[in-house]
């Protein structure tokens, strides 16, 4: 904190959203919340799957022929972006609650770097899906 | 600790489940990487062994409970009138709970029993 800094840069007096910017951190933490929302309407699609993969032979094929379906790979690519994107982020938040990386610097850094590893997975996913 | 106005169980809870949750998950995928179930036998088999069976209980249990102390923070911050409040988690608490006795039954199913 700066506080020898006498005149602070305004603060907007505006709440639009399209002008204003937020620090990757607010993005980050936004993007937490929502991917987990998400996850929790999917879990009862994942629990399906799970149960019918394991109900015999054929249900363990149906599961696998699903997966033949760009429409069911495109869900699957943003199911598993909203689990990238909740576990690295919740990871994140777990160092920072044992005191780690506290300071605005080093908290910038890391959601920037959670943006950057996601990136990289999220490419690797969607190479092996296509 | 009290359990009045307080909320640091659900936090302390929150990152306990998230960090099981996120163990368990990094587990299940270095075992598919290393040996992929190529059908159904083998998949069967590998859920059915007692330790996985626990486990993977415990990560659902983790899951539930992880799931409902986030979406209830959701509804805290969004939905205000007490009444629609109460009602939404409500059914967010039934969703869960009927989950949970799917999965136990799925579970149950697939044991391997020794």
């Amino acid at each position: 904190m700066n506080t020898t800094n006498p005149r602070p840069p305004a603060r907007p007096k505006h709440l639009d959203l399209l002008r204003i910017r937020f620090p990757v951190g607010a993005v980050l933490s936004v993007g937490h919340r929502a991917s987990g929302l998400l996850l929790f309407l999917l879990m009862p699609v994942f629990i399906y799957l799970f149960a019918r993969s394991l109900d015999g032979r054929e249900g363990f094929d149906g599961v696998v022929a699903l997966f033949a379906s760009p429409l069911v790979r495109l869900v699957l690519f943003v199911a598993l972006w909203a689990l990238v994107h909740h576990l690295l982020a919740g990871l994140r938040f777990l160092v920072m609650d044992l005191g780690l990386g506290e300071t605005r610097p080093r908290a910038r850094q890391s959601a920037w770097l959670v943006f950057i590893l996601e990136g990289m997975i999220m490419l690797a996913i969607l190479v092996a899906l296509l | 600790m009290t359990r009045v106005l307080t909320g640091l169980r659900a936090w302390v809870v929150q990152r306990i489940s998230g960090a099981y949750l996120a163990a368990f998950i990094f587990y299940v995928l270095l075992a598919m990487a290393a040996a992929p179930p190529r059908d159904y036998t083998a998949w069967a088999a590998w859920m059915g062994a007692p330790a996985m069976v626990v486990a993977t209980g415990l990560f659902f249990v983790a899951l539930l409970y992880h799931a409902w102390v986030g979406v209830r923070d959701v509804i805290l911050d969004y939905v205000h009138p007490l009444a629609a409040r109460a009602a939404v988690l409500g059914l967010v608490l039934a969703a869960l709970l009927a989950q949970g006795i799917w999965v136990a039954a799925v579970l149950a199913e697939v044991t391997a029993w020794p």
